[in-house]
């Protein structure tokens, strides 16, 4: 039942297109719709479980946050893992690990970095918990890899976008100090 | 005889300095069977007198044999050869191996620093390094966390090393260093994360610190004579490092020091180039930033500026200023000049006296650089030297949070780091470039130690209405200022080209092909796909009677960033994904020096 909720959510609120339907079929049962809107709050949409995630209308308006967080990842980001999210010679391609791994997860190695050295790889990702630049916007940074992973946003610059809500300005604001 | 032909050349360049320069340096660049420093010479020429593989024979040029490094990651710079023995180094982890020549490259020795990984993700743009240098039976190594290491260059054991920056605050190396005389002049990366540059001279002998001149900053900092230091011809002033900027922004001004440099024994002169001001939000930043974006000519004893020249005052698109300062004996209006060419980032070429300072070209070497309608040459003129900026790609003036669009060239600049060639035979320089334009949003950002600062968002594409290729490589006269021959190429040239007394230039590409050109014209006249991606330089050396010529394969850098996973075209509207070739279609990560030679 829940299964048929999620598909339905995707194909209404979201006009997935038929690749997206099968990648959701097939699915494990006990994982979690990672992307499908629930509810919007200032602009701000989340799923289910309250994990924050992009919204794209029928007419391609895409919300506020991925836009900005195409800004901030083409600012924090792009240098190392090369642009949209694709990956680099450098850098793992992030539009995919903004699918595979866990919200939390994701936000746990920005926050506090991770180290994969050894004799085949030297790769390093820093720890970015006080780089206000990034942890002000990393919500906002998260939902556009995830719409670059399921290529609801294509690569290139965001077309029509929701304007910025009172609230994420003012949250902005605080944030930034 | 050797010993006359040698002093004879000596005498026309550089007798008065003979006596009080690094003899054994000089003597051993002299050697053209050697490859002794990074880049070729002093003079940053980039050329070989051997002759033996020539344009008529490259044809028939095969791999004589290969070394894999053990890392895969960018690959810039190159091997050395000194005597029987080829010194070759790695990205970080920074290896460096001494391969015995005589004996079919067998490892005489292998230093492997230990280095905090920490300074992986603040290297900016891959963990690249170009490569050790030598003088005085010692190898020079500037590793990533910017320690300075002398090794015996007989057995790798570890003569001084010397701590130049903080990794911990984002200050990085990347480049090689200049030994001269009897110093070790490095510089220092780092200017996306607010490092304000400088460069700092080593006694060669003790590694103890001479001397250190940063970009930007109080005089005492910056090493400049107010009265005597110039800039095209007038007295820099009092404070000019401090100045041009807001407040104590310049603290965290960037002006990094990543590029090759170069020196005139006869003058007493370093030369090398400043990197962007930190942020690339230039809203952030009023001003002009001096001295970032300079070309700085320095004292090699003292470090004192002698003359400087800010090419991208109040920079508005990372147009870093670091690419190598070429120097030439050439005739100007039948005037014999020394000369200093440089191609900058923000895709002029610039000739100048380089004993004066004075400006003499300043041209376009890519036909759509469209920043700047050109540099006013007049020295009557207030805005003399200054690029007069298109208002239209003007990320100042369309303001914060405005995307810019349509700029070329895009910030990677019509040329990067990959040095240029030049061939006293043809008076052409060979230069590497990039055929890649860009949109840039500028927006606020704070300042926070050892992360990054950058404040701006960048889309990059092929230059339009051209050849919808990412870059070409370029036969450039510098006394007149303009292309002689143009090789359109698929991806950006990131690879240090090496002309020779053959009649042969050689380059590498994106794809991972060594090429062989005719000096002349261009003409290809051979090509090997490497295994990987080159954005080394190509080096040669002669043992045993044969010309080998040598290259570092191993794709990474900016390019392999930028462009691994191809360009998309904004103009195409939405949906036109892969429009531009993808690098990571054509080749992959690797490590590996390939040698040619000639059949037997």
């Amino acid at each position: 039942m829940k299964k048929l909720r999620v598909l339905l959510a995707a194909v209404v609120v979201l006009g997935l297109g038929l690749g997206q339907m099968a990648m959701a079929q097939g699915d494990d049962e006990a994982k979690p719709d990672n992307i499908a809107v629930a509810y919007s709050e200032d602009g701000r949409y989340f799923t289910e479980d309250d994990i924050p995630t992009y919204n794209v209308a029928e007419d391609g308006t895409i919300d506020w946050p991925s836009y900005s967080g195409f800004r901030r990842y083409h600012s924090e980001c792009h240098v190392c893992h090369g642009p949209e999210g694709e990956g680099s010679s450098y850098a793992p391609a992030l539009k995919k690990s903004a699918i595979d791994m866990d919200y939390y997860d994701f936000i746990d190695v920005v926050t506090n970095g991770r180290k994969r050295v050894d004799a085949a790889d030297n790769s390093v990702m820093p720890a970015l918990g006080d780089n206000p630049n990034v942890m002000c916007y990393i919500n906002d940074i998260y939902v556009y890899l995830k719409a670059r992973g399921t290529d609801a946003i294509p690569r290139g610059r965001p077309g029509k976008k929701e304007p910025k809500s009172d609230v994420i300005r003012e949250d902005e604001n605080a944030c930034l100090g | 005889m050797k010993k006359l032909t040698l002093l004879t050349s000596g005498i026309a360049l550089c007798v008065a300095s003979i006596a009080v320069a690094n003899d054994d340096l000089v003597s051993q660049m002299d050697n053209s069977k050697q490859w002794a420093i990074q880049t070729g010479d002093y003079k940053n020429q980039r050329y070989s007198a051997l002759d033996q593989i020539n344009a008529e024979n490259v044809g028939d040029l095969q791999v004589a044999w290969t070394f894999s490094t053990g890392v895969l990651r960018g690959h810039e710079g190159s091997p050395l050869v000194i005597g029987d023995t080829m010194y070759v180094h790695t990205p970080f982890p920074n290896i460096v191996y001494a391969l015995d020549l005589a004996n079919e490259g067998r490892i005489i020795w292998k230093y492997e620093p230990k280095q905090d990984p920490d300074v992986i993700p603040v290297m900016c743009c891959d963990t690249v390094n170009r490569g050790v240098a030598y003088a005085e039976g010692k190898i020079f190594l500037h590793q990533a966390d910017t320690k300075v290491v002398a090794l015996d260059a007989k057995t790798g054991d570890v003569v001084w090393e010397a701590q130049n920056g903080d990794a911990s605050i984002g200050e990085t190396n990347t480049a090689t260093v200049l030994p001269v005389k009897d110093k070790v002049i490095v510089g220092i990366s780092g200017g996306e994360f607010g490092v304000r540059g400088s460069v700092t001279a080593y006694d060669m002998n003790s590694g103890e610190q001479v001397w250190r001149a940063y970009s930007m900053g109080p005089d005492s900092d910056i090493l400049m004579d107010p009265e005597k230091t110039t800039h095209l011809g007038k007295p820099v002033g009092a404070d000019s490092g401090t100045n041009t900027w807001e407040g104590d922004q310049w603290m965290i001004g960037g002006g990094t020091t990543w590029g090759w440099y170069s020196a005139d024994l006869e003058e007493n002169l370093m030369y090398y180039g400043t990197g962007n001001p930190s942020t690339w939000n230039p809203g952030q930043r009023p001003g002009d930033n001096r001295w970032s974006m300079t070309i700085m000519a320095r004292d090699i004893d003292t470090g004192m500026a002698k003359w400087v020249y800010q090419m991208t005052p109040h920079d508005e698109w990372d147009y870093d200023g670091i690419n190598e300062m070429i120097l030439t004996e050439q005739e100007i209006d039948g005037q014999a000049r020394k000369l200093l060419t440089h191609f900058d980032r923000n895709g002029l070429g610039y000739t100048m006296d380089r004993v004066t300072g004075e400006l003499l070209v300043a041209e376009k070497f890519d036909p759509t650089v469209n920043w700047t309608t050109g540099v006013d040459m007049d020295p009557a003129s207030e805005t003399y030297g200054r690029p007069a900026v298109v208002a239209q790609y003007s990320t100042e003036q369309n303001g914060e949070d405005v995307n810019s669009t349509g700029i070329c060239p895009a910030a990677l600049g019509s040329k990067d780091q990959q040095p240029a060639a030049y061939s006293p035979k043809t008076e052409l320089m060979y230069v590497p470039t990039n055929h890649v334009c860009m949109d840039y949003e500028p927006f606020r950002v704070s300042y926070t130690a050892g992360q990054p600062y950058v404040g701006a968002t960048l889309a990059m594409y092929p230059a339009p209405d051209s050849h919808g290729g990412m870059g070409n490589f370029i036969a450039w006269d510098n006394t007149k200022g303009e292309i002689k021959w143009s090789i359109p190429e698929q991806f950006s040239v990131w690879s240090g080209p090496l002309a020779t007394a053959g009649d042969v230039v050689f380059y590498g590409t994106l794809e991972g092909y060594l090429k062989a050109v005719n000096a002349e014209t261009g003409e290809e006249l051979y090509k090997f796909k490497t295994p990987s991606g080159i954005i080394g330089n190509v080096m040669t050396y002669e043992h045993g009677g044969k010309q080998y010529i040598g290259i570092l394969s191993g794709v990474g850098g900016w390019a392999g960033i930028g462009l691994a996973a191809g360009l998309t075209n904004p103009n195409d509207g939405l949906g036109a994904v892969g429009g531009y070739a993808a690098l990571s279609d054509y080749t992959a990560l690797g490590g590996q020096l390939t040698v040619f030679a000639l059949p037997n």
